[in-house]
């Protein structure tokens, strides 16, 4: 420790400065939380979804009737009716909607934080991987991808359907499978931009491994961009799901899901609007929230939005 | 005293594609450059900008690989693919870059950054014994230890370099190679910096690269001084020798283009024309690199190379001619 020693002899001020000297370091971390919190829209759209996932999922067994039961007395279409417990009324063949859209809420929300945390995962790690590394793994990993790109997604998913049986979640990872392609990409091309900064080279003069230069330097630096990324993924997601179970490859009836409540109360609209707009309201509502959480998570993390 | 750095016949060349096909033209970057380092010395690189002091400063690193050339770290020769004796250098290697916001991460508070080479070669250090020397380090630079949790673009381009500074000096390193550190600073500020790690240097006994194109900053805090142009050494010598008794052309002109404080003496000065750029490193010139801007060029300065000879000792020059140039 000889050399700490001679540091403090040119503490310039050493008395005035040791008063203060304990100030604890912070990372970027607890500064990104500290942010997150500060930012209204960000903690409003926290409690809004984690209220829609909550009801999603305690709210059915507490309803009289639960998503598949057909109500023998009334099979139409039944504006809400208190006495009978359908709150929001029943669908065209007289099951009751609230169940339904909760159940679908259940099915969408799965599918897409599952899909996305799949894409997230994949390609945010092979794309930093294939910019940072470079030369022939990027050639490599990049190829792979512009293959992946090329597999049309329904056919992937009906291959996938042929090897392992119908299963739903199995839709999950065909999902998340297709979108990370998108999202390495990205991925790729933030690392490529940022090794060439002068920080990467600093890092890597310090004595940093790959690894720990891409936990540590790339991964946070391309967070943001990552975040808004997702934040437009999990729509797409419970989107494409729809589309998939619409199909007949996705979720099977009588299981549903909020796109596939929208599709079928889109052919309903004019006789009964309600059974449009009740899904369709949860879902956008979600999927606003998904956005100005994504808005403000992408807003904490960078130091430079005070 | 052993050399703390030998550097022998180092060159960086980059081959630059032109087209699919044909073999690529070869940057020359570096061309054959030797020295050697003693430990508390600095040595002062200079040279116009694309003479490849910046690539020099790197392929010691060992942040680009060399092409052909030995070095030498502590008597151990150093290999760019030896992983383990790489990274063991980088532990007593240290770098200050030229951009002083753009080497520091902007996701990473001052402590991080400064605290980044202790994780690296110290993983078992306390949080608490880093941060302590984390805090002393920010007070050896001039830095308040209360400013640990500010971002870089928090802080000025003088604060900044300062931070990247500790970040170099906090392992106790036995070289620190400074690339351009001052010449992206306001004038103001790079006496302080400047006078900063002279003081560091001395207080921890460190050799310094000095590598810059200002020549009063060189001689400020150069001890030896070693003169580049188009990946070549011109001329390597003593400070006050060279600086008083330039005796390559190149040095010379580089001199004269010093503005003197004095109008008088200013005007009375002789000029040594340094006219135009210097030609692509792609196409160096044949023999003499320096042939084309040279007044004093002769016929052999296009036919052979001149080797790098001892003037006197500890002052060696590239030049065919340099006994007959007037020293000016
Ligand atoms: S060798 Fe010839 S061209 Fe080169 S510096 Fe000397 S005199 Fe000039």
């Amino acid at each position: 420790m000889t050399e700490r020693a001679s540091f403090n002899l040119r503490s310039p001020q050493g008395g005035v400065l040791e008063a203060a000297a304990d100030v604890s370091g912070r990372s970027l971390w607890q500064d990104a939380r500290r942010r997150l919190f500060a930012n209204r829209a960000a903690v409003a759209s926290m409690i809004v979804l984690g209220l829609v996932a909550l009801a999603a999922i305690l709210v059915p067994p507490f309803l009289p009737w639960t998503y598949d039961q057909l109500d023998w007395d009334h099979v139409e279409a039944m504006p809400p009716s208190f006495e009978l417990g359908h709150y929001f009324g029943t669908d065209t063949v007289g099951r009751d909607l609230l169940a339904r859209t909760m159940f679908g809420g259940r099915i969408s929300l799965l599918v897409g934080l599952l899909a996305t945390a799949v894409a997230l995962l994949l390609g945010v790690s092979i794309g930093a991987v294939a910019g940072f590394v470079g030369g022939k793994t990027d050639q490599l990993l990049m190829r792979f991808v512009d293959l992946m790109y090329a597999v049309p997604l329904t056919f992937f998913v009906i291959i996938l359907m042929v090897l392992f049986g119908r299963n739903f979640v199995l839709m999950f990872l065909a999902i998340g499978c297709v979108e990370w392609l998108t999202m390495a990409r990205i991925v790729r091309g933030q690392a490529l931009a940022l090794k060439q900064k002068e920080f990467i080279e600093a890092a890597r003069a310090a004595g940093g491994s790959t690894f720990s230069i891409i936990a540590r330097h790339i991964v946070p630096n391309i967070l943001g961009v990552v975040v808004i990324y997702v934040t437009l993924t999990i729509p797409q997601v419970i989107l494409l799901e729809s589309f998939l179970s619409f199909l007949g490859l996705g979720v099977q009836e009588p299981m549903t899901s909020w796109g596939m409540l929208i599709s079928e109360g889109a052919q309903e609209m004019e006789a009964n609007p309600r059974t449009l707009v009740i899904p369709a309201a949860f879902l956008t509502v979600t999927l606003f929230c998904f956005n100005f959480l994504g808005d403000g998570l992408r807003d904490a993390l960078d130091p430079k939005d005070r | 005293m052993t050399a703390l750095l030998e550097v022998r016949d180092l060159k960086v060349h980059f081959p630059i594609r032109n087209g699919w096909f044909g073999a690529p033209d070869m940057l020359k970057a570096v061309d054959g450059v030797s020295f050697d380092l003693v430990a508390g010395e600095t040595l002062g690189i200079v040279g116009e900008s694309g003479c490849g002091k910046s690539t020099l400063g790197r392929a010691i690193l060992q942040l680009i690989p060399p092409t052909a050339g030995s070095i030498a770290w502590l008597g151990a020769p150093l290999a760019h693919d030896d992983a383990k004796a790489v990274r063991a250098a980088r532990g007593q290697m240290q770098v200050v870059f030229q951009d002083p916001l753009a080497s520091l991460d902007p996701r990473m508070t001052a402590g991080d950054i400064i605290a980044e080479p202790l994780r690296n070669f110290m993983p078992d250090l306390s949080a608490v014994d880093r941060e302590a020397r984390v805090a002393d380090m920010m007070r050896a630079v001039g830095l308040l230890p209360t400013m640990i949790n500010r971002y870089p673009h928090e802080f000025s381009g003088g604060q900044c370099q300062r931070i990247g500074i500790a970040r170099a000096m906090i392992l106790g390193p036995k070289l620190v190679i400074c690339d351009e550190p001052v010449s992206a600073l306001d004038v103001s500020v790079r006496a302080q910096v400047v006078n900063l790690l002279m003081e560091l240097q001395r207080a921890l006994g460190l050799s310094l690269i000095f590598i810059s194109h200002d020549l009063a900053v060189v001689r400020h805090i150069s001890h030896r001084v070693m003169v580049l142009y188009l990946g070549r050494v011109m001329e390597l010598g003593a400070r006050d020798a060279l600086y008083a008794t330039p005796r390559h052309p190149y040095t010379q002109a580089l001199l004269a283009a010093v503005p003197v404080p004095d109008p008088e003496k200013e005007r009375a000065k002789p000029r040594a024309i340094l006219g135009g750029d210097p030609p692509s490193p792609l196409h160096p010139p044949s023999g003499c690199v320096f042939r084309t801007r040279c007044a004093h060029a002769t016929s052999i300065c296009a036919d052979v190379v001149p080797p790098l000879e001892s003037a006197d000792a500890r002052h060696d020059v590239a030049c065919h001619h340099w006994r007959t140039i007037a020293r000016t």
